[in-house]
């Protein structure tokens, strides 16, 4: 029996507006509002609704037999919420049938797997966090951003409690080998891979409405034959595609969606299923163990990081950006955590590639700069004046660690205080119980001397207690 | 070819646009290339082109002995060739001013009387046509075009133009009509114009009224420089120096760069700003430096000439060219061969073909002051535009150009 496992990404970052260098230090605002609502608004209405909607007929018209993976990062939740929040509704809907898996990824779409396992683990906490929030959903399978992955990444994915990871069945990673079985990582064998079919993916994403594709015109009848014309043993066929792909990337005058919408139809006449990631993984076995010594993507035709970290503008700016990633984790300020998030989206390092200047072929087509130099200027002087924010926090002539360590101790005695503060009212409490009960026997027995004179010793045992008590928080707190 | 200027003794980039252009085409192979020039000094690189001496061609007779043109003028000419032109003058020059040997005198600069030069030079060019022997006439630059329209009418061969700048960038659209008739002239009786970028084009077919199917763009490339050159030692200052290198003209749009710079100090004071070049607008330019309260972070060292041009850029962090308009633009490519990374203005030709440079318009002092400071403020910029722009600038070389010049002269010839 074969399987079909859809996953779909959804993802906007926060565009920067553009920040002069004499802004720095004195304005702390970093986003184009209008840019962010127009691109999000125009896709939403060509593309997230139109496609969700689809999404939810085919779940409805094939009862509960056709089924995919959707991932949204949390600040394309945070920008639907704001501009659209209709979308929002559809895919709640979508998260009742059941027959949607929500996956796992870092809260900005970060790179902080390359840089940062602590950030990395704590981004994709609060983006769990924010999915079982909207959708009372909690993910099993991560999704790295652009699915990076490498083996080094693999222990902590397993230890962070994910039972599968989606990445990309690149050339070079897979050689003779097929990507269409589930593999299990080489540095954590308990961990399975699903890969992506780069074939079978990028001819609904890219070359759908090629006129000179050989190929072409792409039908769903078409293109189920050739997923059951895979051989046999061949049990399952990854489809990773942005959910772009249908009504923005792949206009919807080309058919898409009725292309789309016809797929589960076909399938079931050739007895092709279709499965979530989580049912992929339970149900099937790995076939074998593999090993990725390098982080593979599933960006151009390298497959690699080159896109955002391929030159010395975005090493500069990716370790600028990390260089005070813990020092932000020990700020409390809101603000200036979720502007480190915000920062963080892949999408700024990919504005600064270099790689297709030369012949033209700019990746302008997705840049809101002209070109990958203003694209650095301007990312560099917002990133100048968020490290003024976080000098400000405290100042950089403290050590990481000395200043961790301060700042335990101040927990820790913060701490103190409540639980000793606690003690003193509860201890307020029981004094004036005891001077009511008092109150009350001596009114109601005036003459049963011995009796109350119990609770009287008791009280001045307790009194002297709770003053001394008393001034020991206060000398704490004055530290503070 | 006609031209003006040939280097080594050039006043801007005509000349050594001119020289590398030829340069490039002998490279390609199969080309008997003649270069007139108004006044050769002697100097100049012969082994790819026939120089010949425009102060040297005679256009009156006189009857001197092979020995006497061999003394008088035997390190720029060959006497050989003085006589054969000799035996081609068409009229008689007598009441001109003309020398010993029935020449006229060329300055080869660009003198009051330049007008009569160029008429001159149209006179001198009927001779010469009618002596050699020749397939294709090209004209460099508006001063050549009535030489070469000379040319044309005389032998009936075709004629290419080179514009390697119209009136409308030199003026910033104050135009004078003389010089307007004249490169209009040019344009409508060549069979083909060549411009040194895509804005030049545009002006040619917009401002001038041409066919745009007889325009086609060539853009200028570089000389690799000298290992000399390259290695050239200047000691620099601990502050980061930004440069502007070129003409304090109203086209080079040098108040732009004085604006930039006072915004940069406004929040950054380890630089130094630096207008090398001389022009009607300096003393205006060090007044307004004056006015925005920033004359000690900013200087104004002079005319710079042949070495020292290098050891300014060596010395520089940025080099920016705001140019308001600059039909091609030269120099920053030469900054990027010396290492130096380059802001230049949209406005300007070589942006056409340039990208590991910083482009902004040549208004907006907002963009450009953040690209300077971001080139002096973020190592990695610096290092990216340095590396990449070096292997850039290294691609562009004249022998292409030059093959797609030669490549216009075939399609010229074909349809003639």
């Amino acid at each position: 029996m074969k399987a079909i496992c859809f996953y779909f990404q959804i993802h906007q970052p926060f565009r920067l507006k553009r920040y002069r260098f004499f802004d720095i230090g004195n304005d702390h605002y970093y986003y184009d509002d209008f840019a962010n609502d127009d691109i999000l608004t125009r896709i939403v209405q060509r593309s997230y609704i139109p496609a969700a909607e689809s999404l939810l007929r085919m779940i409805q018209d094939s009862n509960g037999k056709f089924r995919c993976a959707i991932s949204i990062t949390g600040t394309a939740l945070e920008q639907c919420e704001q501009y659209a929040p209709e979308f929002i509704d559809i895919l709640k809907k979508l998260a009742d049938t059941g027959k949607v898996e929500f996956l796992a990824e870092t809260y900005a779409h970060s790179l902080a797997s390359l840089a940062d396992p602590e950030e990395f683990a704590q981004q994709v906490k609060i983006h769990d966090e924010k999915l079982h929030e909207m959708f009372g959903v909690k993910p099993k399978v991560l999704r790295n951003t652009e699915l990076i992955y490498c083996d080094e990444m693999a222990p902590q994915i397993l230890e962070m409690g994910y039972k599968g990871v989606i990445t990309e069945g690149a050339k070079h990673i897979l050689g003779w080998k097929s990507p269409n079985y589930v593999y299990s990582a080489a540095s954590a064998p308990k961990l399975k891979l699903l890969l992506k079919n780069s074939k079978l993916s990028d001819d609904i994403a890219f070359r759908f409405s090629n006129t000179e594709w050989d190929a072409y015109p792409l039908t769903a009848d078409k293109y189920m034959d050739w997923i059951a014309s895979t051989p046999q043993e061949e049990q399952i066929v990854n489809l990773f595609m942005n959910l772009e792909t249908f009504g923005e990337l792949q206009s919807r005058e080309t058919g898409i969606f009725q292309f789309l919408e016809a797929l589960p139809r076909f399938a079931a006449e050739r007895g092709i299923e279709f499965v979530t990631p989580s049912e992929a993984i339970s149900k099937l076995k790995p076939v074998g163990e593999l090993s990725i010594m390098y982080p593979i993507s599933w960006a151009d035709e390298a497959r690699d990081t080159s896109a955002w970290l391929g030159n010395r503008l975005q090493n500069e700016a990716f370790q600028k950006l990390y260089s005070v990633a813990e020092r932000v984790r020990l700020c409390d300020d809101r603000r200036l955590k979720q502007d480190y998030w915000y920062l963080q989206a892949s999408d700024h390092f990919f504005y600064m590639s270099t790689k297709h200047m030369a012949d033209g072929a700019v990746h302008s087509h997705f840049s809101p700069y002209e070109t990958p130099f203003q694209a650095f200027t301007n990312y560099m002087n917002v990133l100048a004046d968020f490290i003024v924010r976080v000098e400000e926090q405290y100042p950089l002539s403290i050590e990481n660690e000395e200043l961790n360590s301060l700042l335990t101790t101040i927990r820790n005695q913060a701490r103190e205080i409540e639980t000793l503060n606690k003690e003193v009212v509860s201890m307020r409490l029981n004094i004036e119980h005891i001077n009511e009960e008092h109150r009350l026997r001596e009114a109601q027995a005036p003459k049963s001397e011995p009796a109350a004179k119990k609770p009287r010793t008791r009280k001045a045992k307790a009194e002297p207690a709770t003053e001394a008590e008393k001034p020991a928080p206060k000398k704490k707190a004055a530290k503070k | 070819m006609f031209g003006w200027e040939f280097p080594p003794h050039i006043l801007g980039g005509l000349g050594t646009a001119s020289y590398g252009l030829t340069k490039g085409m002998w490279e390609c192979g199969d080309m008997d290339i003649t270069f007139v020039i108004p006044k050769p000094f002697g100097d100049e690189e012969k082994g790819f082109a026939n120089i010949i001496g425009a102060s040297q061609v005679p256009v009156a007779w006189r009857d001197v002995s092979r020995d006497y043109v061999e003394s008088r003028i035997g390190k720029l000419m060959d006497p050989d060739m003085y006589f054969r032109l000799r035996d081609h003058i068409y009229a008689d020059f007598n009441y001109m001013r003309t020398n010993d040997l029935g020449c006229i005198e060329f300055s080869g600069r660009y003198p009051d009387n330049l007008l009569e030069e160029i008429n001159n030079y149209s006179i001198m060019a009927g001779v010469v046509a009618r002596t050699l022997d020749f397939d294709i006439i090209h004209s460099h630059d508006w001063l050549t075009y009535p030489a070469g329209i000379h040319a044309k009418q005389v032998t009936g061969k075709p004629l290419v133009i080179h514009v390697h700048a119209t009136d409308f960038d030199r003026s910033r659209g104050n135009v004078n009509p003389t010089v307007f008739n004249i490169e209009r002239d040019g344009m409508t009786h060549a069979d083909h114009i060549i411009t040194v970028s895509n804005l030049t084009r545009q002006t040619v077919i917009e401002k001038y009224g041409i066919d745009p199917a007889k325009v086609t763009t060539v853009h200028n490339a570089v000389e690799p420089l000298s290992p000399e050159l390259l290695a050239v030692e200047v000691s620099k200052p601990k502050e980061k120096v930004v440069t502007f290198l070129g003409r304090i003209t109203m086209q080079k749009g040098p108040e732009y760069f004085v604006e930039a710079a006072a915004k940069v100090l406004k929040n950054h004071h380890n630089v130094r700003f630096v207008m090398a070049g001389s022009g009607d607008m300096m003393d205006k330019m060090i007044t307004l430096a004056a006015e925005r309260g920033i004359a000690d972070r900013f200087h104004f060292p002079g005319f710079q000439k042949g070495k020292q041009v290098y050891e300014m850029l060596k010395a520089s962090d940025v080099y920016v060219m705001p140019s308001v308009s600059e039909p091609f633009g030269i120099s920053p490519l030469e900054a990027m061969q010396m290492g130096v990374p380059s802001i230049i203005s949209k406005q300007s030709g070589c942006a056409e073909i340039l990208s590991n440079v910083i482009k902004t318009d040549y208004w907006d002092i907002d963009a450009m002051a953040d690209a300077i400071y971001s080139i002096i403020s973020y190592p990695a910029m610096h290092k990216q535009l340095k590396e990449d722009g070096l292997a850039e600038v290294n691609r562009i070389t004249w022998d292409k150009a030059g093959a797609k010049v030669i490549d216009i002269y075939r399609n010229v010839l074909k349809n003639y």
